[in-house]
């Protein structure tokens, strides 16, 4: 069996697969790119192949319109390809719409990039699955043991008591377009909150893809027309950036909460300037991130990008042979 | 705990005064006793143990886990509670029932110092990560969430329809968790005694004055005293009991032993705590060299001697004399002082006046440096808590003023955060502006708006949340009082300076020198 090193390396465009001639999650453009899923860090415009689920295809396809790439090759979950010498297949990796882990198969070596991925249920898409592997390659967003993400359930219902202390305040909840925002609103309906939800302008398209993909929302409104008296206790989305922007100014004084993994941290939450930190993430957390690791039971595992060094310690620790890629150009961002 | 937990957060992350009430009042009305009350011991500093300290935690945590991954928790993260809120191993469903508020405190008050910590880990096991970092701040004391005493009985107050200054007066009779005083703003229960415990009473304050409504004033009906720049202070004597209050209810007893010792002993005084030397009284600079300090050292009792001007007396004896007018208390005062001086203790003059423009010559003339205004109270005023209008008025002496220019603008907080609102202006040392003070009131919503969007349009730099803006705009500061300052680059601390004016006429070049201000200075000690 080949070892991984000598068919898979780094570079400065992303990790590149020689056998197969292709790039995973190309940084900028490449002939053949891999794309585990939607979000700007992984999927960039320009490509001139790309292989990605349909649900990839169509989120790349609303932000990047003509640019997402000239041929654009949906691969569902389970399909399988040969690219050069190498099998490539999907399987999900419960991040966000879409979103894969790519599985590698060469010479009878397996390897595994994750992509972003999280284990818990999220109603917006498939759960992860565990694929066995010889080198699992993950991320490492939160890779701290002081990162243990609560129930979204009961992140939910502290949102909603808010709106119950303050019913006569509109709830102005930051959360990233793709992803995090429509696993809100899913979370929302799933809680029972009935009423309309509002949109800031920037989270309709990508809300919109949802919905084409077969997500039930329920009835949302953008928010950039309305007044302020019309959303008083009522729940509005918008990017992080904009709730302490003068575009937050039009709904009085409303609650900032915001919607992110980062929450966790007294001092993260204060700079982003929530009131109402909701803990709630797209990426796995500490528990996620070792049980993971441990379930493939992969003897080698490389770190893309986030906290390695601790994800590093703890695998060392179990025997496994670890190192970090440190792959420039991923955001911490959720 | 769980309410516990959650009020805690909630008010963590709660920047506006208001919301924080209503996030207080809602978890008083609907908390369960006893916990409500330990949860008010708890914000008002008076539930302490004795045993459960930060170290027992913290070695707790670094046992439950591995040493370099608690050192790389701990560095990120930057606070020890909260790292061992967020680090503790236990993950816990929602479902899980984490003792009472009640429970905990009781049962931390019974038990042994060597039994602790086998205690405080079953219940860390048992509390999610804020019900973990409320349990820790619970015990080391310090909860920081920005909720002073005064706030929380406050918010308290509005349980029973009432005004936090009758909480203070019965505040001093009572112990956690206060059954008794929940019990009678529910109006299930009588009002507790206070008598004997040398309660504070909440103070009478003025109403700031507009001169336009002078002529309509009849200058017979009032008096007048200076208004001293010191801090407003109560000495409450009752009983063998002597207790010192700030103008907020917050007892200051031990910080001040030259005024306890000296105080008389069956009085309640109010009064300005002023710096008093034989040269006169000090300023304000002086005088926070001895406010806000938990010990006080000999050497700052000596150089910063402190004494009490008084000007009103609200109960003789067991007497209450805050229902009779003014000028019958003070009178009472006069009276009262002629038979028993005593050094440390003096008596704020009155300004005899016959009409309001020989008064307005008066304030205009006076030099001394403690002064800062005249207080004009009607002669028949009775004493009576809060800012009752028509009574007492304050007439400061008029602010000084300075043109300068703007130079970094920082975001404000709750109604102003998103806005541009906090703003260090300078003056000219020759070429150089000098950064001179920061100013962040004063200005319309209009302005504020205009100011907000010239900030972004002229940016030139950014550090941090602070952008350093284009030289262009020119305010006009208005401010009290000038002190020398070592931690200021211009050497200069101005008191309460804010935006009088936004000179958009004005071309930056002709701000004012910092020399200019140099000059208004109190000369050096």
């Amino acid at each position: 069996m080949p070892d991984p090193e000598t068919w898979l390396r780094s570079t400065p465009k992303g990790l590149f697969c020689e056998p197969g001639n292709f790039t995973i999650d190309p940084t900028s453009a490449v002939d053949y790119a891999v794309v585990t899923h939607g979000h700007g860090d992984h999927a960039r415009p320009g490509n001139n192949h790309v292989l990605a689920t349909p649900g990839t295809i169509a989120i790349m396809r609303s932000r990047f319109a003509g640019e997402a790439g000239k041929n654009l090759q949906p691969m569902a979950y389970g399909e399988a390809v040969k690219l050069g010498d190498v099998t490539v297949r999907f399987a999900p990796a419960g991040h966000i719409l879409g979103s894969a882990q790519a599985v590698l198969e060469y010479k009878g070596t397996r390897v595994v990039v994750s992509g972003d991925y999280k284990r818990r249920p999220d109603p917006t898409c498939p759960p992860f699955e565990v694929v066995p592997c010889d080198l699992f390659i993950t991320e490492a967003t939160f890779g701290l043991p002081i990162f243990r993400h609560p129930s979204d359930r009961g992140e939910i219902h502290r949102l909603l008591a808010s709106i119950k202390v303050f019913p006569e305040r509109t709830h102005l909840v930051g959360a990233y377009a793709l992803g995090k925002t429509q696993r809100v609103i899913a979370l929302l309906r799933r809680e029972g909150w009935e009423r309309p939800i509002w949109l800031h302008g920037a989270l309709l398209g990508l809300t919109e893809v949802y919905r084409q993909q077969g997500c039930d929302f329920g009835e949302l409104r953008p928010a950039t027309d309305s007044d302020a008296a019309e959303m008083k206790g009522e729940i509005v989305l918008a990017p992080p950036s904009a709730i302490n922007d003068r575009w937050s100014r039009r709904m009085g004084e409303p609650i900032h909460a915001v919607a992110s993994g980062w929450m966790a941290v007294r001092a993260r939450a204060r700079q982003a300037g929530a009131e109402l930190p909701l803990v709630i993430s797209d990426h796995a957390d500490w528990d996620e991130l070792t049980e993971t690791i441990r379930e493939v039971g992969a003897p080698k595992l490389w770190v893309t990008h986030g906290n390695e060094e601790a994800l590093l310690h703890y695998a060392t620790g179990l025997g496994i042979e670890a190192k970090a890629l440190s792959l420039i150009g991923y955001e911490d961002e959720e | 705990m769980k309410r516990f937990a959650a009020l805690l957060d909630q008010l963590f992350y709660q920047p506006q005064r208001n919301a924080k009430l209503r996030l207080l009042s809602s978890y008083f009305a609907s908390a369960p006793d006893p916990d409500r009350g330990y949860a008010l011991a708890a914000m008002t500093g008076d539930l302490t143990f004795q045993h459960a300290k930060a170290g027992v935690l913290r070695n707790l945590a670094a046992e439950r886990s591995d040493p370099v991954l608690f050192s790389l928790s701990y560095d990120y993260v930057g606070d020890l509670a909260e790292t061992v809120a967020l680090i503790w191993p236990t993950k816990v469903s929602d479902d899980t029932e984490p003792p009472t508020l009640g429970t905990i405190v009781e049962t931390l008050h019974a038990t042994p110092k060597a039994k602790l910590p086998a205690l405080l880990a079953g219940w860390l096991d048992r509390l999610e990560p804020a019900g973990r970092w409320a349990l820790i701040k619970l015990i080391t004391g310090n909860l920081r969430i920005g909720v002073s005493a005064r706030l929380a009985k406050t918010a308290l107050a509005a349980l029973g329809n009432l005004d936090a200054g009758e909480v203070e007066e019965v505040w001093h009779a009572l112990e956690p968790p206060y059954r008794e005083l929940f019990a009678w703003l529910e109006g299930k229960g009588p009002r507790p005694d206070a008598t004997g415990r040398a309660a504070f009473r909440s103070p009478m304050l003025a109403h700031p004055l507009d001169v336009n409504d002078l002529p309509g004033m009849d200058p017979a009906a009032f008096m007048a005293e200076w208004k001293w720049d010191g801090a407003r202070v109560q000495i409450v004597g009752e009983g063998a009991r002597l207790r010192l209050y700030s103008r907020s209810g917050d007892e200051m007893t031990a910080t001040f032993p030259d005024v306890v010792d000296r105080a008389p002993g069956d009085v309640t005084l109010d009064g300005e705590l002023l710096v008093m030397r034989k040269e006169g009284i000090g300023i304000f600079a002086d005088l926070q060299q001895r406010l806000n300090r938990k010990t006080v050292s000999a050497a700052t009792l000596k150089d910063y001697p402190v004494g009490v001007r008084l000007y009103d007396l609200l109960f003789e004896g067991p007497e209450d004399l805050r229902g009779l007018p003014f000028v019958v208390r003070r009178a009472r005062l006069e009276a009262w002082f002629a038979k028993a001086p005593r050094p440390g203790f003096d008596l704020s003059p009155l300004i005899p006046f016959a009409n309001w423009d020989e008064l307005a010559l008066k304030r205009k003339a006076v030099a001394d440096p403690g002064v800062e205004g005249v207080m004009l109270k009607r002669a028949d005023s009775v004493y009576v808590a809060g800012r009752p209008a028509g009574q007492w008025y304050k007439w400061k002496i008029d602010p000084k003023l300075v043109d300068a220019v703007l130079m970094y603008a920082q975001r404000g907080h709750g109604k102003r955060s998103s806005f541009y609102s906090d703003y260090t202006f300078g003056l000219w040392r020759g070429d150089e502006l000098v950064p001179v003070g920061k100013a962040y009131f004063g200005f319309t919503d209009a302005e504020l708006l205009e100011l907000d969007r010239w900030v972004r349009n002229h940016t030139v730099n950014r550090f941090g949340p602070v952008r350093e803006v284009e030289r262009g705009v020119v305010l006009e500061v208005a401010f009290e009082g000038l002190q020398r300052s070592t931690r200021h680059r211009s050497g200069i601390a101005m008191r309460f300076p804010r935006v009088s004016r936004i000179r958009w006429d004005k071309p930056y070049q002709e701000a004012d020198q910092l020399a200019t201000l140099e000059k208004l200075l109190p000369a050096k000690a």
